[in-house]
């Protein structure tokens, strides 16, 4: 069998992303939580029948599942391979995190496509579910020292048997989550889109057969590692070196330092991370597999425009050691890996902003604050308000960092103020950009929030699990720093933070009484002084800025109209170079 | 003398409709626009048809909205918003503007300096926790006036629970401030989620002073001709508006023109017989789609204008795609052909026009194939079109790097977009439940018609109706419009032990509101229909479905009526019910319709006589499928009612070109439509 011809690719291309598409837009529409609904914490593809690489994503799944998946349907396979049985009409479902999983919140539903009798592909369902049991509501248990205090771990195991479903493992999911029927509604999302993506695919293998899409496959991963292999080449041999921090891992207060060796070989790339801290007390683990899923999105940020599927990594050598904490093992806990692949993505920007400047990304803010509030109504009936919140992201070579913007490893868009308001008794008192936390620069960081919450209950408990309290996002190519993130909270003996810094559990708050979230703004690019001082102006025109801190920090002087004194500022600038 | 005309102002022409209801005549105009001053060629499209004072009504749809917003050119707008919560504008819903990618910043249309905040709070649940105090609001409002403000929008958190206080403030600002350019959200948009209500009535605010301004030159010129009848606007939702509702309401015009076209697609449509269409409108640098089923368009209760301006009110459901006339065609990194999104739009416009662009456009495709005749360029600008050029762009672009001849190279280009269109109209269809094989594809404005016959084939069409005028469908869709006003309004019921009264009270009293604004537009109506339609989902989901209530005059509204709606919505829309999980009402939706007298199509059909023989305009070697075939020339305008013409031919008429592919058949309709087929 041939390739299709060129035509036939492009229009099967766009066919099979449309029904990744489709399944996305399925779950989020149908799904309970708002982590999927209005966070779009999920993610949906068609995978290779043999090996589980990646074939086809989405064009708006998770960024860090798209990478993620892949190993999600290996662990099926390999379960199979042991167990023998596969059916047609049979479905899979985990969470194990150490087996192709993310976190046990992230719950996968795989399901084998036949023809003919024969298996031709997967397709699979990511969602992340809001509660799975273990030591705190939500999940992101900032104190987990192994995985049993984080939820309940459910390695791949069959939901759906040759089309009747197993109603045991529902009950068993069930029995093991403080909000058993979010849950069964985001499960049966789940089963929309799949069911959906079976139609469609069912269709098109109809319409161009079996072989064609087969071959179509091949010539996608073909086309995206020809695409990276040439973005490689373009950049200069050598090898680029860039490290950043944790701020501690929850457990013990000490930095983990996340190292990494990048090395461009013509059109190879080594991602090493040997140097990286060793495993650690706290949760802040990932697996193997999370860690490369978290390169993929970083390296697909650089190059956006090579295609989503597996081909894309087949340049690129990973050495990823177990004597890290990037290649966790059982029993390790992982419930805060958003914030080590955060890292790590960042790590990987400033690595590359030493081979090729000219796409240098400074660091976005880099944390996901996962931040949560419950307690009981006068009623007795137990609430949780659970939510991620935003940061700036980093100045860029074409413009200033965003504004408030979401993780690099997400789509996500936030709950509004006022639906979390109506679904649990809280006010918030405060929801606005933080001055001064942009990182300075040429192309300076965007803004970061501040968000203050006032408990309408008396014994209100309140969780944090962040990061970025004692290292701020970098600047890149002469930008500075943002700023650190912060997390106060109102007690009878005045204002506290955390020993942790961003992470704490169990803080008790009375009626009345507030906690407040300062997130980090984004890092700059570029020197501030080579800010434009129009822009700078329009800064503290807008109270973003001082008239003494632009002064200070970018030597611009803004006169009391808040316009630029051009003069004085020529002259200020000239002096600072000089 | 009752005479109605319609009036489409677009980018580059303003095309107008007359129809004459005493003597069911029809009459077009097409004139130049002039960006920055329409009201000259819309007062000179209008004399076209005698004197302006003999005319009884005007109806417009317009793009000066949706122009000032996506040029950002609205009025500087100040914003009161409860204390805490000023930079909702500007944080959005903590989105970026791409999946891939961290580039791209974002300024809001208020700046920060122009948004304050005042010490005011209501509850999730309605209860008011600290009231306004009103000196503090009139200096608010004092310094925004100092700050330059034109318009001003009040935006208080959980204004759609009770909207008191954001009421006691506009009195407050009202008398203060200059112009009538101020509103608050629960008047705009009285519905949960800060960021949409706040955006939408932001938005509303920029807008006023510009189409206030736009509507007074048009109404002064009106006036100065001693016109005397009645001047309308469409609408997003398609129904038209008073100029007092579009004064008040002008972020309701976002999609005026493109709404129109739909309206008219649909009547067109059903008069043809045909009573589930996707219309198809194929821009210079996009292709925009719409469903009618049922005969009815489908409308989405948002739309995002560009990143971070969202718009929420109902409007017809547009969906579009970077693929156009003037998208180009490339090969990619990986060796793989694209059509688009990026675009030479008009300006410099494909190679062919000879404006500068070298690299090939849909368009050129089109042309080099034989499809567009290159000595009779539509909209009449050039003399003739450079098929050489547009043969080497190819050749040099795409041809060699594919390892293809030039013309299986231009057909390649043509099928990758037709593609990218099909992807669009299934989005459309499948992917709400309906089946393709039930729909006629319907093409307006100048380009769809040349891509109808492939995209029949492609996405399974029942049939394609090609309509006699398609350049002015959107005019004669301001004829047609039927009066319509939206209202809204977040409920938060829960169904089960639901008090019917408490969903009957504000039922009746949004019913109420609309209706009268719909009984004071000042146009003729045989009726006013009411429709009721509630957002409705499992207690614990986010989303909604929008489930329509059949109430019948008189009968009581239960909950057990409301439970059986749900379900049946819900199960369109997805493949699981989930028994036992309770069921919330979110959002009741009200509107009213006003049903204008029915406008006799048969105006538009080719005079009688005439014979499909007389319409024969001999021969051209056009490209299909691989090779050159000799085909059919037709002069289109002169087919005659019953004429049947086979493919492979080629269809033209001054304002658009019809391709039929080989094996299909075209039929002129009694109303002159062309009604294609397989066979």
């Amino acid at each position: 069998m041939t390739a299709p011809d060129a035509v036939t690719l492009a229009v099967l291309k766009g066919r099979l992303e449309q029904i990744a598409d489709e399944m996305d837009a399925t779950l989020y529409r149908s799904a309970f939580n708002p982590i999927i609904a209005e966070a779009r914490d999920a993610c949906h593809g068609l995978y290779h029948a043999t090996t589980g690489a990646t074939l086809v994503q989405g064009t708006k799944g998770l960024p860090v599942f798209v990478g993620a998946m892949a190993f999600a349907v290996k662990a099926v396979i390999d379960k199979v391979a042991v167990d023998g049985g596969l059916a047609e009409g049979d479905t899979f479902l985990f969470n194990d995190p150490y087996d192709g999983g993310t976190h046990l919140n992230d719950f996968r539903l795989v399901r084998p496509i036949f023809r003919n009798g024969a298996l031709f592909c997967w397709i699979a369902s990511v969602g992340h579910w809001i509660d799975i049991g273990g030591n705190v509501p939500g999940g992101f248990n900032a104190r987990a020292t192994d995985s049993f205090q984080e939820g309940v771990r459910i390695p791949p195991v069959k939901l759906i048997r040759a089309g009747e479903m197993n109603h045991d493992i529902v009950a068993i999911l069930s029995a093991n989550s403080r909000v058993p029927v979010s849950n069964w509604g985001d499960l049966n999302g789940q089963l929309n889109a799949l069911a959906l993506g079976e139609r469609r695919l069912g269709e098109l293998l109809d319409t161009y057969g079996e072989a064609t899409i087969a071959s179509a496959f091949d010539a996608f991963m073909a086309r995206a590692e020809a695409m990276m292999r040439a973005r490689i080449a373009a950049l200069p041999d050598g090898t680029y070196s860039f490290e950043d921090f944790l701020d501690n891992d929850g457990i013990v207060d000490e930095p983990l330092k996340i190292a990494l060796d990048l090395t461009i070989q013509g059109e190879n790339m080594t991602l090493d991370f040997s140097r990286t801290s060793p495993p650690c007390a706290g949760p802040l683990n990932i697996a193997y597999s999370t860690a490369v899923a978290c390169c993929y999105v970083a390296l697909k940020h650089v190059f956006t425009e090579v295609p989503a599927n597996a081909g894309c990594l087949a340049p690129i050598t990973f050495i990823i050691p177990e004597t890290t904490l990037l290649a966790a093992k059982h029993p390790r806990p992982v419930g805060g890996y958003t914030e080590t692949i955060l890292r790590a993505i960042g790590v990987i920007f400033g690595a590359l902003a030493k081979a090729a400047p000219e796409r240098a990304i400074a660091a976005p803010f880099g944390t996901i604050n996962a931040l949560s509030l419950s307690g009981k109504r006068e009623n007795g009936n137990a609430w949780v308000m659970f939510s991620f919140f935003g940061g700036g992201l980093g100045g860029t070579p074409a413009s200033d960092g965003l504004n408030h913007g979401n993780n690099a490893i997400s789509t996500a868009t936030m709950p509004p103020a006022e639906i979390l308001e109506a679904a649990s008794p809280i006010l918030f008192t405060q929801w606005a950009l933080r001055e001064g936390s942009a990182g300075l620069g040429e192309h300076r960081g965007g803004f970061g929030a501040i968000y203050e919450i006032e408990a309408l209950t008396d014994d209100t408990s309140a969780f944090l699990l962040g990061e970025r309290g004692r290292f701020a996002p970098f600047g890149v190519a002469g930008g500075s720093a943002a700023a650190f993130n912060r997390f106060s909270w109102e007690s009878d003996n005045g204002r506290l933070e955390p020993p942790m810094a961003s992470k704490v559990t169990d803080v008790k708050l009375r009626k009345g009484q507030r906690v407040r979230l300062e997130t980090p703004g984004g890092g700059g690019w570029g020197p501030a002084t080579a800010r434009d001082p129009e822009r700078v102006a329009r800064d503290v025109r807008q109270n973003l800025l001082t008239p003494d801190a632009a002064l200070r920090d970018y030597a611009v002087v803004v006169a009391g109209d808040g316009t630029v004194d051009l003069a004085a500022t020529n002259a200020l600038r000239a002096e600072t170079r000089a | 003398m009752t005479r109605i005309v319609g009036v489409d102002v677009g980018g580059t022409f303003t095309d107008l409709a007359c129809f004459d209801t005493e003597t069911a005549t029809f009459s077009v105009a097409k004139v130049s626009s002039n960006r920055g001053d329409e009201a000259t060629g819309f007062l000179e499209g209008l004399r076209r048809f005698g004197a302006i004072s003999d005319l009884s009504a005007i109806v417009h749809g317009t793009t000066v909205g949706t122009n000032a917003l996506l040029e950002r050119k609205g009025a500087r707008i100040g914003v009161i918003t409860t204390a805490g919560f000023r930079d909702v504008l500007e944080m959005r819903r903590r989105d970026r503007r791409e999946t891939w990618g961290l580039s791209g910043d974002f300024v809001p249309v208020a700046d920060r300096d122009l948004r304050l905040e005042v010490n005011e709070r209501v509850l999730a649940d309605g209860t008011i926790r600290q009231p306004i105090d009103p000196d503090e609001i009139a200096a608010a409002v004092r310094e925004l006036l100092a700050r330059g403000a034109e318009a001003l929008a009040i935006i208080f958190i959980n204004a759609y629970a009770n909207g008191a206080n954001e009421h006691a403030a506009l009195e407050v600002a009202k008398a203060i401030w200059p112009n009538d350019y101020v509103g608050c959200s629960a008047d705009i948009l009285p519905e949960i989620r800060e960021f949409e209500r706040a955006s939408t009535t932001a938005l509303n605010a920029y807008l006023q002073p510009v189409v206030g301004d736009y509507l007074a030159r048009l109404e002064a010129g009106l006036r100065s001709e001693a016109y005397e009848g009645s001047f309308h606007i469409v609408q997003s939702n398609g129904g038209v508006m008073s100029t007092a509702t579009a004064r008040r309401l002008p972020v309701r015009t976002a999609l005026s023109g493109p709404a129109a076209g739909v309206i008219a697609a649909a009547a067109i449509a059903e008069a043809a017989g045909f009573s589930n269409v996707i219309t198809a409108d194929l821009g210079g640098t996009s292709f925009d789609v719409s469903l009618v089923a049922g005969g009815e368009p489908a409308l989405s209760a948002q739309t995002t204008i560009d990143f971070g301006l969202v718009v929420r009110t109902p409007m017809i459901e547009i969906t579009t795609i970077g693929a156009g006339g003037g998208s180009i065609a490339h090969v990619d990194a990986g060796g793989f052909l694209d059509v688009g999104p990026e675009s030479a739009g008009s300006r410099p416009g494909p190679v062919a026009y000879g404006q500068g662009n070298t690299r090939p456009t849909l368009t050129d495709a089109n042309l080099v194939l034989g499809r567009i005749n290159a000595d009779k360029p539509i909209g009449g600008k050039l003399a003739r079109l450079d098929v050489e050029a547009a043969m080497a762009a190819i050749a040099h672009h795409i041809a060699a790097a594919l390892g293809l001849d030039v013309m299986v190279a231009a057909e390649a280009i043509v099928r990758v977009a037709n593609e990218k269109m099909a992807g669009a109209i299934r989005l459309v269809s499948i992917e709400r439940g309906h089946d393709p094989a039930d729909f006629t594809i319907l093409p307006f404005g100048g380009g769809g018609a040349l891509h109808v016959g492939a995209l029949l084939e492609t996405v399974g069409l029942k049939s394609a109706l090609v309509p006699r005028y398609p350049g002015i469908t959107s005019a004669l869709g301001c004829i047609i419009a039927d009066i319509r006003h939206d209202e809204v309004l977040t409920v938060n019921l829960a169904l089960d032990g639901l008090d019917p009264a408490r969903l009957e009270a504000p039922m009746q009293t949004l019913a109420r509101k609309a209706r009268s604004i719909v009984e004071t537009a000042g146009l003729p109506v045989e009726r006013i229909d009411t429709q009721v339609e509630l957002d409705m989902h499992y207690v614990g989901q986010t989303h909604t479905v929008t489930v329509p209530l059949p109430i019948r005059d008189g009968e009581a509204v239960t909950a057990e009526m409301i439970r059986h709606a749900f379900e049946i919505a819900y199960g369109k829309a997805f493949s699981r019910l989930l028994p036992g999980v309770a069921v919330r009402i979110v959002t009741l939706k009200v509107a009213a319709i006003g049903r204008r007298p029915a406008f006799d199509l048969k105006a538009l059909a080719p005079a009688a006589g005439g014979s499909t023989a007389d319409a024969a305009r001999g021969t051209r070697q056009v490209w299909f499928a691989g090779g050159m075939t000799t085909t059919d020339i037709w002069a289109r305008l002169e087919l005659p009612v019953g004429s049947v013409v086979h493919g492979p031919a080629i269809l033209e008429q001054p304002d658009s070109t019809i391709v039929l592919e080989p094996g299909l058949t075209a039929t002129t309709d009694a109303f002159g439509n062309l009604i294609i087929t397989r066979g």
